[in-house]
């Protein structure tokens, strides 16, 4: 297509065409990142009906077993519709600029990877309307309540995921191929951006356990409907597995949500801070060895099961050397702003709030990790509000910082800065009247899961959910702040949209043209 | 890294959301299947849009290389692809090895009451005792387990029940009367004949590329053959099924999971046979036998494993 991508302007069949048919990395990343936010809207509002029903104690507004499929489809739609669409977005749109690429390695199976994801949550999303409802055995989907006492549906659950895996699974390996095979001459892989580090090892983490998962559902599956026992004491099976299975995949799990965002806040401070990122290479070590204790650690989800107390041990102290680090990566990005010439521009605001929240959710999860003392917080809001801190506060601050840094260079335009910096302190604010108050009342015994609660914990569930619409409505001022920019925003000349502002990224025009470096450039 | 000439990025296509087409229908439909045996329509028409669509797909792939569209970056990608393909698979073998390793160490010895506490005492614990004895009583730790917890707690009234016989080493007498050992056999051997073709194929000799991987086709058939016997001996005359407890259902599990990619590879090396008796693949471009030669080295190696853990060591 030399005239450049369709518009609107070449007709609606071009330029519906276009975005379906299009193996353009851009075009993709746009896709998923709009993917993203649609499901962040849906994944949203059944986060809103949670806290509206927990405003009072008693039952107002929902049935508890709606209640339950309302916190399983949260979880699920989050974690796998907007957190990993959202990374695998920007991965899409930045790693091909950062290293000097003129594509994906592999473009068509870049888009398949992208097009499965609509098929896979509109199975997932209608199992709310079949009989018997859709999935209530919460995210992590233990069996035997996912299995014995599931809701006909499950079987639906199983295939999106299993769809769902496959597509991360192409999505990472074209990351990985990308990585490995088109860096532009003189890009040594000690000289690619952080972000491109981070996402690199993420894939490998992809690659590696979304399989486990697949193997986990299919156990599921077979136990439900072709009478195996692998869940099944009865048989000779045991419920246990299936945690050892779920927490293989879903540890590295949450390192693969987290590492990217340690990707785009070590881009981001730097730039704002105008001083080269402190300590590249023990950033990229930290990184990698994050992902290798991920592997190792999985049964402290479980230390209330019943493990031997050796298992115990093992697992307290190893996740307690994931601290180590992370604490590596915290001290740099400090670091890097010590003696720096800050401004607090909208990306860098929410690069801090990263820093200063996610450090905090890290010390919760020492706390967690604590076998003993994990005996009083496992399932209690406690941990509700520890994996908020890292997820919400880390993978979705770092994700809006991401957007307001690279969406002047993505589309031309500059987004208005007053409105990204109230929309930064609303999130900030609702955030953390949302959450801090459920560590209170984790602490003091309310268990996760529950659509009702004690009368003790009445005053801190209301001060949570007015957080929570707070921190709602801050989402919709973020979306009329992309679209206002898109549609309105001020034009962008400059190549190089930071003034502190390092990469290869910075170096093709703004708006990016639709078809960059298609000789690749020569990176010293 | 990139080198002068350019990088083939097609502009548009339409394989891509037909396969995600395909693959959504076959997901609902695999869904609605298991829910309701009377349909299988669904499923079958995702199948036949997914076949169809990653025949053309590959055949588009094929005749972009033979353009020479694809330069040797991008055929790097495709090798980077396959490889990473591979780990993915093996990762997908390593939960069902991992959850057969926990099943029999580990959960085995807890339903039968005598789990330790650690590594250096071998006293059992209080715990595991009860469970044994308040949930399962009777229950004697094996394996493999021919008497589940329920056949030992509830008799005759259990709803799991274990296989009559095992598919394990029947001792050296009977040896010869094994299937799996010849399934070894012939499995081992191919990895051999594939190497052999491969060799042929680097050394431009033709006739012994195509006469040998055409072996190993016929090897992977044969494969495949004897296990469906086994399959059959077992569910006719052994009592062994997928529902026979945790040692049918990691039995079947384990090999038929195995079984399937075996499936896979065959027909992969079918293509790259009749490929090559069009003349494709040369001594330097051989991307498409290459990948899935690693592939059948792959199942080989799984299946080593298997035999190992699956059928011989009790």
């Amino acid at each position: 297509m030399a005239h450049g991508p369709a518009t609107l302007a070449d007709g609606w069949k071009a330029y519906i065409s276009r975005w379906v048919f299009t193996t353009n990395h851009k075009d993709i990343g746009t896709l998923y990142l709009w993917f993203s936010f649609a499901m962040f809207i849906l994944g949203g509002a059944f986060a809103m009906i949670i806290r509206a029903e927990l405003f009072q104690p008693g039952m107002q507004l929902i049935k508890p077993e709606f209640f339950n499929q309302m916190t399983t489809m949260h979880g699920l739609v989050m974690v796998f519709g907007v957190i990993m669409p959202a990374f695998v977005g920007l991965a899409n749109w930045m790693i091909p600029l950062m290293i000097g690429a003129p594509d994906m390695a592999l473009p068509r199976m870049n888009n398949l990877s992208f097009w499965i994801l609509p098929f896979a949550f509109a199975i997932l999303t209608s199992t709310l309307f079949m009989e018997g409802g859709g999935p209530n055995f919460g995210w992590t989907f233990y069996a035997p309540l996912s299995t014995t006492y599931a809701p006909e549906s499950v079987n639906f659950f199983i295939f999106a995921i299993h769809i769902m895996g496959a597509s991360s699974i192409m999505g990472s390996i074209n990351i990985i191929a990308t990585v490995m095979n088109m860096r532009a001459p003189g890009m040594t892989y000690m000289k690619m951006p952080l972000f491109v580090w981070t996402w690199v090892i993420t894939a490998f983490l992809l690659v590696a356990v979304m399989p486990v998962l697949a193997g986990a559902v299919t156990m599921m599956l077979m136990d439900i409907n072709f009478g195996t026992s692998f869940f099944n004491a009865a048989g000779g099976g045991d419920p246990v597995l299936f945690q050892h299975v779920f927490w293989f995949f879903g540890h590295p799990e949450v390192y693969i949500i987290i590492l990217p965002a340690f990707g785009v806040v070590s881009q981001i401070i730097p730039t704002f801070s105008r001083k080269p990122l402190f300590g590249y290479s023990s950033m990229v070590y930290a990184t990698a060895a994050i992902a290798f204790l991920s592997f190792i650690v999985w049964a402290h989800h479980m230390f209330t099961v019943g493990m031997p107390i050796a298992g115990e041990l093992y697992f307290m102290y190893a996740t307690m050397l994931i601290a180590v680090p992370t604490g590596v990566k915290v001290f740099n990005w400090i670091t890097t702003m010590y003696k720096g010439s800050l401004t607090f521009e909208t990306p860098m605001l929410f690069s801090i709030a990263f820093v200063i929240l996610f450090t905090f959710g890290g010390f919760t999860g020492l706390m967690l990790s604590i076998a003993a003392a994990d005996m009083q917080y496992h399932d209690t809001y406690f941990v509700v509000a520890h994996f908020h801190y890292v997820m919400v506060a880390g993978a979705v601050f770092s994700g809006t910082a991401a957007i307001y840094y690279w969406l002047p260079k993505w589309c031309g335009k500059m987004y208005n800065e007053t409105m990204g910096q109230v929309q930064f302190w609303v999130a900030f604010i609702g955030f953390n009247i949302a959450f801090m108050p459920q560590h209170f009342l984790g602490l003091a015994g309310m268990p996760r899961r529950y659509a009702d609660y004690g009368l003790q914990f009445a005053d801190w569930n209301m001060v949570s959910s007015v957080g929570a619409f707070i921190y709602g409505g801050a989402q919709i001022m973020l979306l009329f702040n992309v679209i206002m920019t898109i549609r309105k925003g001020k034009p962008v000349v400059e190549d190089k949209v930071w003034e502190g502002a390092e990469g290869l990224e910075w170096t093709v025009a703004t708006p990016a043209p639709y078809h960059t470096f298609e000789k690749p450039p020569l990176y010293k | 890294m990139s080198d002068e000439s350019t990088y083939y990025v097609p502009e548009q296509s339409k394989y891509p959301i037909a396969a995600a087409t395909g693959f959504g229908l076959m997901a609902y439909g695999a869904a609605s299947w298991v829910i309701d045996s009377s349909n299988p329509y669904i499923l079958i028409l995702g199948t036949l849009v997914m076949t169809v669509v990653m025949c053309m797909w590959w055949n588009t792939v094929i005749t972009e290389n033979m353009q020479g569209l694809a330069n040797a970056q991008l055929k790097h990608s495709y090798v980077l692809g396959m490889l990473w393909f591979i780990f993915s698979e093996v990762m997908f073998f390593a939960a069902f090895f991992g959850a057969l390793f926990y099943l029999r160490v580990i959960v085995n010895s807890w339903l039968g009451g005598d789990a330790a506490i650690g590594i250096f005492d071998d006293t059992p614990t209080d715990a595991a005792v009860a469970n044994n004895e308040l949930l399962w009583p009777g229950y004697q730790a094996q394996w493999p387990v021919m008497e589940t917890p329920d056949q030992a707690a509830n008799g005759d009234a259990a709803i799991f029940k274990g296989p009559d016989q095992a598919m394990s080493f029947p001792g050296w007498s009977n040896i010869l009367s094994w299937l799996p050992l010849w399934n070894t056999a012939v499995l081992l051997t191919s990895s051999f004949t594939v190497h052999i073709a491969h060799t042929g194929l680097k050394n431009n000799n033709r006739k012994q590329f195509v006469t040998w991987l055409g072996i190993t086709v016929a090897l992977g058939l044969i494969f495949l053959v004897l296990q469906a016997e086994e399959y059959i001996e077992a569910y006719q005359h052994m009592g062994l099924t997928l529902d026979s407890g945790i040692y049918g259902t990691t039995f079947f599990m384990l090999t038929g999971f195995h079984g399937a990619h075996v499936t896979l590879g065959t027909i992969m090396l079918m293509v790259a046979f009749f490929r090559s008796l069009k003349g494709h693949f040369t001594n330097d471009d051989q991307f498409g036998f290459e990948s899935a030669a690693w592939y059948w080295h792959f199942v080989d190696v799984v299946w080593v494993g298997l035999f190992l853990f699956v059928y011989v060591l009790d």
